[in-house]
């Protein structure tokens, strides 16, 4: 019988448990531009997003960002994390539906690389990167 | 006019940032966080947390605080309006929690010129640390300058 532990074991081709995310609103984008300190008005004023020629505001990068750290966070405490990059791809929209995943590619002396993305339901893949975990040790 | 690619090395002014429980945990409420360790100070110090943790991405405006985050991008001629933010790194050499008070200092680390000047790329590096001048993090911001009219 396998005895339940705090921390699952971690192999090469282990996925995070993935986070859903709920529609993004107007309201989200507000609140995080306000509590990240990112005040561009892209993403919180029509009228500027207007006059930069696009069709309505959209999301900071920088919150799916903070999504891939909640995912992150979720599968291992905070402390465990040592390093990690990403590249912004694609912008989300407004009510887009993103879901963040990652894989363990490489185990070597306890430190785990995590290959992370963002994607939208039609697929697109709003962020790409990459972690580098320290895993807790083994019992 | 392409970006003066000696700007590199360029050290700009550091922000100072007390991290507060409350902004922290409206930081936590806007990414959706459900887990109590980020949004209630007892739950974190049950997890073995001081205070409320500083989530991984926090770190990254600090220097948003600046009263003119964006000047230097400014002093370096570019148009703020083509600029996308391309890539983004942390590294971190410990943890941070509310209560504390953290200096982002950051220095322009490159200034690349891609597709005969269509692109250009800047990377600010950014060095986190704390009340005592030790390290926390390091980030790696790139940012990626469009100059659609140069021909390439």
């Amino acid at each position: 019988m396998t005895a339940l532990t705090d921390h699952p074991v971690v192999e090469v081709g282990t996925i995070l448990p993935p986070l859903a995310l709920p529609p993004v609103t107007r309201t989200t984008l507000a609140l995080f531009a306000s509590a990240s300190g990112d005040h561009n008005p892209i993403h919180i004023d029509l009228d500027v997003a207007r006059a930069a020629g696009l069709d309505d505001v959209f999301a900071q990068g920088m919150l799916s960002m903070a999504w891939l750290g909640r995912l992150l966070t979720g599968w291992l405490p905070q402390a465990h994390l040592r390093s990690w990059s990403v590249r912004f791809q694609a912008i989300t929209p407004l009510h887009a539906r993103p879901t963040c995943s990652g894989t363990v590619t490489a185990i070597h002396d306890g430190v785990a690389t995590v290959d992370l993305q963002v994607a939208l339901e039609d697929g697109t893949v709003t962020l790409a990167g990459q972690a580098t975990v320290t895993l807790p040790p083994t019992t | 006019m392409p970006i003066d690619p000696t700007a590199a090395g360029t050290v700009l002014p550091p922000t100072t940032m007390a991290m507060e429980q409350g902004r922290l945990r409206a930081f936590a409420r806007a990414t959706g966080a459900e887990d109590p360790v980020y949004l209630d100070p007892a739950a974190a110090r049950e997890a073995g947390h001081p205070d409320l943790p500083v989530p991984p991405t926090f770190l990254f405006g600090i220097e948003l605080e600046a009263d003119d985050p964006f000047g230097w991008l400014a002093d370096l001629g570019v148009d703020l309006t083509r600029v996308l933010h391309g890539e983004q790194s942390f590294t971190y050499h410990r943890m941070a929690h509310a209560g504390e008070v953290l200096t982002a200092s950051p220095t322009i680390a490159s200034v690349t010129s891609k597709r005969g000047g269509a692109m250009e790329l800047v990377v600010k590096q950014t060095a986190v640390t704390d009340a005592d001048g030790a390290p926390v993090a390091d980030l790696a911001t790139t940012i990626v300058v469009r100059n659609p009219e140069v021909a390439h």
